[in-house]
């Protein structure tokens, strides 16, 4: 299949207009503009399952794998996404003020390293055996993606929450 | 930097790059420039401000963006986390300002109340630290929980004085036998050993003592452990009562976070932890503490080298106790989390009884309680390895000192330094000495297992409800029922549901709130009823700030219909008489007729003095419905508000439910959340949300003559089509691709 025939098979072209939206054009030339691409597993399953959604939260068009989408347009995608998703995951803890909370962490994560205030530990949910997901007092997310595999030292220090 | 005639207007902090990277970086504000710059980067990049500029600001799981434009050009974009928004949303505000008048005197334009510098929210004038901050600095609760128990002891300090004097005399009482051991064995025993005569009057007066201080012991020791006990007893239900009482007041937030399980076996289980060791176990080692320190004296008094002998084993002991006291105390932490969650499942599968058998998944419940008790197991284990290994080395140590002594001492007595009576008593003494270091070292577990479950009960004890109630309560004086939003904003966590809504609702008014599952509606309820503080503007009753009114004393002019209606185990005559148990029958039988009960509850078995089973399950949705109407009406409340009070009846009951509220709406604010719009004609005005944003408001006809969102709503329901069919568009799905070339 080349590119032109995927494009044809998916009905729609992406861009980006000026004020640095998304603009979603359907086969039958409806434009959509602000449209946000969204994860359906965001955790779970990151590579898997997209929506491009518009400003409204009303579905567009569903991708199954982000493979599938020609070159530019999942290069707009990505860039989206990337703008876009924000779940940091936690890689190492460097320090913990206290074992008690409220509890200041210092950690290392995959978007480089980051302070924040535990408010207490029901803030620590497990999604599954091994992940969780920490929540700080501002409400931003972290992920701990397995924590059976962090480092001893990090995982001494968390397993004092656990 | 600034140039003349410059001011700094505004500074805020951010904290992310643009691909959402951790990096510090600042945007300020000028009144005459917009400057920003990355750290580690000594340039300021700078955009003079125009006419044509715009500031927008948005926020997504946590991460905020502001973006600067030119007309329809995105000229620059600063991301943050949602720690820094208040500081960037008030910075946003001021450049609408500046953009206006950039010469408006900057002391005008500062604000009113003093801002705090790390996050940019006010500060109120009363308070020292920054509200928002200050509940993130690390103020951890001293980890001396145990000390902090002292307060729930407190009240019971006689009795407790009483129990301690009485085990001072029975430890007292337990060290006189093996004294007089002594005058047994060198002044009646030895000598007739050697051919002496027994003096029988010395034997007698020995042995009378001996039963004496038998006895003794035995009064005190039952008088200490009954007045024990019943401190103990008493101390247990306090701070369980304190703790509960606590854990009503706290908001709604707070239990959404968590789970019932755990919270049961906290003030369940652990309070009784605490209370036995407060009373029993701390006083042991208070007699622990006596009984060593009194039998030291005694040892030294008789010998001092044998007794330095004897108390070898202590240092060993206590660096023992030092070693395993954190790693006991963690593991105990864990226990109680662990049982917690095995309490978490139960809490969760038996009201959700029913979906599980529908799903036909007992077993994967049971697996998941199975599951849920074998991690109790493995971290009990773990427990009980350290915990196991202690005591018998502590056993181990003393039996050795055992030894020690009695080598020692035979040694000393062939030296003629003691005599054979006071090697005897020494070792009658050493006996209950080492006993009594094998239970003090026990203590330690106990004292932390205590010291874990204190702090979780501290937990809910320290948490600060979010809808604090006011130091100072505005006197509420007859509420007319006139409510104003002023430019609410709510979130849920980082979620924003409530954006900017402003809205007056007028004395006596019925307003019919509408709009889309999931527009917010149940949240503004929320809001309203204070279940929950907004995040900005202000909700006023009779032109006062909610916030600034006692709690239960505003709520008690609110009659709430939910969504979910949930009935207490009882009987029904209880349940409607919920808000109000002072009502005579009289009132609770005119409530049921008004919300059309009347008759169903008639049908029942025993009539008004029917139970209704947990949460109400002996009853239908409806009938459930109809019950909590009856007992928002009993309360005759200022503001009636109506969560879709009626969608579980069907349409004859509704119509009829509606007549009788439709008498009882009369003269107070109503607020009525209803997907049915039929049900919401008689609404003064209705108002119309949208993702959190009033659309519409207005009359019925009124609107439906403006042909907006309301219109289409009602259009939606009166074709009685599903929503989704006026969708102009649907999703197109693109399948995963299979392999080129592969079959089909
Ligand atoms: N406790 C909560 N925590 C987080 N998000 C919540 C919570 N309660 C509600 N929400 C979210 O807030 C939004 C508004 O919910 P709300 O219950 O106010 O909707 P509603 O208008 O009452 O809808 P419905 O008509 O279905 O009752 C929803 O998107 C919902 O997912
Ligand atoms: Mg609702």
């Amino acid at each position: 299949m080349n590119a032109d025939a995927v494009v044809q098979a998916f009905g729609f072209r992406l861009s980006r207009n000026a004020s640095g939206r998304l603009v979603f054009t359907s086969a039958t030339g409806e434009v959509f503009e602000g449209v946000v691409p969204v994860r359906a597993f965001p955790i779970t399953s990151p590579e898997e399952g997209f929506a491009l959604v518009t400003a409204e939260g009303r579905e567009l068009a569903w991708i199954a794998r982000l493979a599938d989408l020609p070159e530019p347009d999942r290069l707009l995608v990505d860039e989206e996404l990337a703008a876009r998703e924000f779940l940091p995951e936690i890689r190492r803890l460097v320090q913990v003020s206290s074992f008690a909370t409220p509890s200041t962490w210092t950690v290392e994560t995959d978007r480089g390293p980051s302070v924040f205030v535990l408010k207490g530990e029901d803030d620590i949910r497990r999604l599954s055996h091994s992940m969780l997901l920490v929540t700080d007092s501002s409400g931003v997310h972290y992920l701990v993606r397995d924590h059976a595999r962090l480092d001893r030292a990090s995982r001494r220090l968390l397993d004092r929450f656990l | 930097m600034l140039a003349s005639g410059e001011t700094l207007v505004a500074v805020a902090e951010t904290d992310l790059d643009e691909r959402l990277r951790f990096a510090t970086g600042a945007v300020a504000l000028t009144n005459r420039r917009l400057l920003s710059r990355v750290n580690g980067d000594d340039a300021w990049r700078e955009w003079p401000i125009d006419a044509s500029m715009e500031l927008r600001l948005r926020d997504h799981a946590g991460a905020g963006s502001l973006d600067l434009f030119a007309g329809d050009r995105l000229l620059a974009r600063w991301r943050f986390t949602l720690g820094r928004l208040p500081a960037v949303q008030k910075m946003s505000e001021r450049f609408a300002e500046v953009r206006r008048d950039p010469d408006a005197s900057p002391a005008a334009a500062e604000p009113s109340a003093p801002v705090c510098g790390r996050c940019g929210a006010e500060v109120p004038p009363d308070d020292e630290e920054c509200p928002r901050c200050g509940a993130d600095a690390e103020s951890p609760p001293s980890p001396r929980n145990l000390f902090r128990l002292w307060r729930f002891a407190q009240p019971y300090r006689a009795r407790l004085a009483l129990g301690f004097v009485l085990t001072l005399g029975a430890t007292a009482a337990t060290l006189v036998p093996p004294y007089l051991t002594m005058p047994l064995m060198d002044r009646v025993l030895i000598p007739y050993g050697k051919g002496v005569p027994i003096d029988v009057g010395l034997v007698a007066t020995l042995l009378a003592a001996l039963f004496a201080s038998v006895f003794a012991a035995w009064g005190l020791g039952w008088a200490r452990t009954y007045v024990l006990a019943l401190v103990s007893e008493r101390i247990g239900a306090d701070l369980r009562t304190t703790t509960y009482e606590h854990l009503l007041r706290l908001s709604l937030e707070y239990f959404g976070g968590r789970r019932t399980g755990d919270l049961m076996s906290r003030i369940g289980s652990e309070t009784d932890r605490i209370c036995l060791f407060l009373s029993l176990h701390l006083l042991d080692f208070a007699t622990d503490v006596l009984m060593i320190a009194m039998t030291a004296a005694i040892l030294i008094s008789i010998d001092p080298w044998l007794a330095m002998v004897t108390l070898l084993p202590l240092p060993f002991i206590a660096w023992m106790i030092h070693l395993v006291r954190d790693r006991l105390r963690h593991g105990f932490e864990k226990v109680d989390r662990v049982w917690g969650e095995v309490n978490n499942v139960l809490a969760d599968t038996i009201p959700g009884i029913r979906v599980v058998k529908a799903f036909a998944q007992e077993s994967r419940e049971a697996g998941r309680f199975r599951e849920a008790n074998r991690h109790n197991l493995a971290v009990n284990d773990r427990v009980n390895l350290i915990w196991s290994v202690f005591s018998p080395t502590v056993t181990l140590l003393t039996e050795t000192g055992l030894l020690v002594v009695w080598a020692f001492g035979i040694w000393q007595v062939s030296r003629d330094h003691i005599t054979v009576g006071v090697l005897t008593a020494f070792l009658a003494y050493i006996g209950r000495f080492y006993t009594r270091l094998d239970s003090m070292s026990r203590i330690v577990s106990f004292t932390q297992k205590a010291a874990a479950g204190a702090k979780r009960i501290f937990e809910i004890l320290d948490h600060v409800s979010s809808v604090p109630e006011p130091a100072k309560p505005v006197a509420l004086p007859a509420l007319k029922g006139r409510i104003e939003l002023r430019g609410i904003h709510f979130r849920y966590g980082n979620r924003a549901v409530v954006k900017g809504l402003d809205l007056a609702i007028e004395p006596g008014e019925m307003i019919g709130l509408v709009g889309h599952s999931g527009s917010g509606k149940s949240t503004l309820v929320n809001l309203i009823c204070r279940f929950y503080d907004v995040s900005e503007g202000a909700i006023l009753v009779d032109g006062v700030d909610i916030r600034s009114l006692s709690v239960p004393a505003y709520r008690s002019n609110i009659g709430l219909v939910l969504q979910e209606p949930f009935l207490f185990f009882g009987t029904i005559a209880e349940n409607i008489a919920y808000g109000r148990p002072d009502a005579t029958r009289a009132d609770i039988v005119a409530a049921a007729r008004a919300a059309h009960a009347h008759e169903f509850i008639l049908r029942l078995p025993h009539g008004y003095d029917s139970l209704v089973g947990e949460r109400g399950q002996s009853l239908s949705g409806g009938e459930r419905q109809r019950i909590s109407i009856a007992r928002a009406l009993l309360i005759d409340p200022r503001i009636l508000i109506l969560d879709e009070a009626t969608s579980s009846v069907d349409t004859q009951t509704e119509k009829e439910i509606q007549k009788a509220l439709d008498n009882l709406v009369r003269g107070r604010t109503t607020i009525a959340v209803a997907h049915r719009l039929s049900t919401l004609r008689r609404a003064d005005r209705l108002v119309v949300l949208d993702r959190g944003e009033v659309v519409e408001v207005g009359p019925h006809d009124e609107l439906m003559a403006r042909e907006g969102a309301y219109f289409r709503l009602y259009q939606a329901q009166a074709r009685n089509v599903d929503e989704s069919d006026d969708d102009r568009w649907t999703p197109q799905v693109i399948p995963a691709t299979r392999a080129a070339g592969g079959g089909a």
